[in-house]
């Protein structure tokens, strides 16, 4: 077929858009299903084929928050998240300046080694970290949440906000500073402003990374301290699979970081490309 | 008197010695340029007197102070950058006022500072523009504007005019000679061009290796090269120097010469079979103003000659060449000048 004629531009165009539709729905299917499951009765839920009009009912909603305490997942999960992230960034933003703007000969090889330790399964640090957490007696605490997912996300913080930091000519940085900028002043009046963007997505991308984390909530915290992944994984429970209360369950958790993420998609994009593309 | 001392001043990057022990002073008011062909450590010489660069042995005082371990911050210099380095999310009046705002002064007076220097700079109308809506030669201006709004004890320019195109280039360069006669600011101006360095200079620092090879004043360097590197380095086009074989024997009299410098200017043309030096015609440019006219010898040496006059020469022309004997360079086997006629 011919795709470079006019009309043979518009079939290339609509198999183009057909494609990227289907991939789309295949990767919001999952969610889509969950959504609808959540309003379903256990028994509709289990029905084979599914059912996909029925009378809607909120039963399940109640239920979650009848059985287990929503709101303290929640705030567990916000806090850690937040606190993580926010903690991260601060460790994270001075090592990354130093490597950007005064790169010595083990730059890059610092860098490599700390990108190597998210390479390493979470699992294989698990028996020292539970024995840390234990002895240290932080089990089921929101402390170890968040320097285990502040730790976990360090690397890759180190590495978002350096190739950020490296897009600004290091000349503005000395022009700062022979118009007698000390450090903290070159920091808040000129890379701040200019990595603003790679600051935030940076911080966006950590959040996110954190509040959906659930292997190590699920091994470090129980009642006090779990985050909505511990709070999904018990509706998995010696009781059976309860589908449409389990999926009712994870909308919840969900649906706090989606609404984040649909509001800050640009800042996303942004980050996820490294500052690549500029 | 002495306003800058720069001794023995060293800076190496791992193995490599890219300054060799410089010693220099610079006094105060003068305009001083760092000039010599790319690699030559003129930049990293500006970047150590500015402070983004540690030595790696000497001293640097300036006004009487030691400051070769204080911070860039701290020793009151303005640098203006080659690529401007403007602050690119900072208007031009933030860009020129930031300093001044680092440093907690009055607005009053900040307003008064910038506004001048917008004045003198023709800056006024732009003001609360962001620097990519302005052109290359405004930015060029708003950077200068930020070192003057500083009021420093040096101004130091690292090849300012490089990204500017040839008309704007003269223009900024009449424009940076009229502001250090305003201003009567001390200034270290870094440039390979040699046309900038005579034109600006007060004072000329020829670099080759890292190293000094001469400094003085424009027209002492061209009429007295130390050297026969400086004696080609300044002056377009460059000194011919030739083997002194190219010259006939009764005019050599100096004792060791391998080398004969002459300058484009101090040759004449005659008819063929005349003059010291007979020569064919390679290539003849006329600029209007004055003729080139580029030669090479039956022995092999490449000649260019200057004159006023325009010439109806064609290359492959057989000449002969008339020498100005009062005006000769002789230069030993290494280079180095041994005697000049003057």
């Amino acid at each position: 077929m011919d795709f470079t004629s006019p009309g043979g531009q518009r079939i290339a165009l609509a198999i183009r858009t057909a494609a990227a539709w289907l991939v789309a729905l295949l990767l919001f299917f999952p969610i889509l299903f969950m959504v609808v499951t959540s309003f379903k009765t256990e028994l509709q839920a289990i029905a084979v084929p599914s059912i996909w009009i029925f009378t809607p009912t909120l039963d399940n909603y109640a239920h979650v928050q009848e059985r287990s305490d929503y709101l303290l997942y929640a705030e567990n999960s916000f806090i850690t998240s937040v606190v993580s992230t926010i903690v991260g960034l601060l460790i994270a933003a001075p090592a990354a300046y130093s490597m950007a703007f005064f790169p010595g000969k083990r730059t890059k090889g610092i860098l490599m080694w700390m990108l190597s330790t998210k390479m390493m399964p979470a699992v294989g640090a698990l028996v020292p970290v539970y024995v840390l957490a234990q002895s240290a007696h932080l089990l089921d605490t929101r402390f170890v949440l968040i320097v285990v997912f502040m730790l976990s996300n360090l690397p890759l913080m180190v590495w978002m906000l350096y190739s950020h930091f490296k897009d600004i000519p290091p000349e503005i940085l000395e022009a700062a500073r022979m118009d007698g900028a000390t450090l903290a002043a070159e920091f808040r009046h000129v890379i701040l402003p200019l990595a603003m963007g790679g600051i935030a997505s940076t911080g966006l991308l950590c959040l996110v990374l954190a509040w959906n984390e659930a292997f190590w909530s699920l091994n470090l915290t129980a009642a006090n301290a779990g985050t909505l992944a511990a709070l999904i994984a018990s509706y998995s429970s010696p009781e059976g699979l309860f589908w449409s209360k389990l999926s009712a369950a994870s909308v919840l958790a969900v649906a706090p970081i989606v609404v984040f993420g649909w509001f800050s998609q640009k800042q996303l994009v942004q980050g996820l490309t490294f500052g690549a593309v500029k | 008197m002495t306003f800058l001392q720069l001794h023995g001043v060293e800076k190496q990057f791992g193995e490599v010695r890219t300054i060799k022990g410089i010693d220099l002073s610079i006094a105060r008011g003068q305009f001083t340029v760092f000039v010599g062909p790319s690699g030559c450590g003129k930049s990293t010489l500006l970047r150590l007197i500015a402070g983004l660069e540690t030595l790696s042995a000497g001293s640097i005082a300036l006004d009487g102070r030691d400051i070769t371990r204080l911070p860039s911050a701290q020793r009151d210099l303005a640098m203006v950058f080659q690529s401007y380095a403007l602050y690119p999310h900072m208007t031009v009046a933030e860009n020129m006022s930031f300093s001044l705002r680092l440093a907690k002064a009055d607005p009053a007076v900040i307003k008064k500072k910038v506004d001048r220097a917008a004045e003198i700079l023709n800056l006024g109308p732009y003001l609360q523009r962001l620097p990519r809506e302005m052109s290359g030669g405004q930015r060029q201006r708003v950077a200068i504007g930020r070192a003057i709004v500083r009021e420093p004890k040096i101004f130091l320019f690292d090849e300012p005019l490089s990204n500017l195109d040839a008309a704007l280039r003269g223009q900024t360069r009449v424009e940076i000679a009229k502001l250090h006669r305003e201003l009567g600011a001390t200034t270290i101006y870094v440039t390979h061009d040699q046309v900038e360095a005579m034109t600006l200079a007060d004072q000329v620092v020829v670099l080759r290796d890292g190293a000094i090879e001469q400094v003085g004043s424009p027209l002492t360097l061209y009429d007295s090269p130390a050297n026969r590197f400086v004696a080609q380095f300044i002056g377009t086009p460059q000194m011919n120097v030739v083997e002194r074989a190219e010259l006939p024997p009764a005019s050599v009299a100096v004792e060791g010469a391998a080398f004969v410098g002459i300058r484009p200017e101090d040759l004449r043309l005659t008819a063929a079979g005349q003059g010291q030096i007979a020569a064919q015609v390679e290539l003849v440019e006329a600029l209007g103003a004055e003729t080139l006219v580029y030669l090479h010898t039956p022995r092999g040496a490449q000649i260019v000659l200057r004159q006023n006059a325009r010439s109806t020469l064609v290359a492959g022309d057989t000449v002969g060449i008339d020498v100005e004997l009062g005006h000769l360079h002789w230069f030993d086997q290494g280079g180095r000048l041994i005697a000049a006629a003057h």
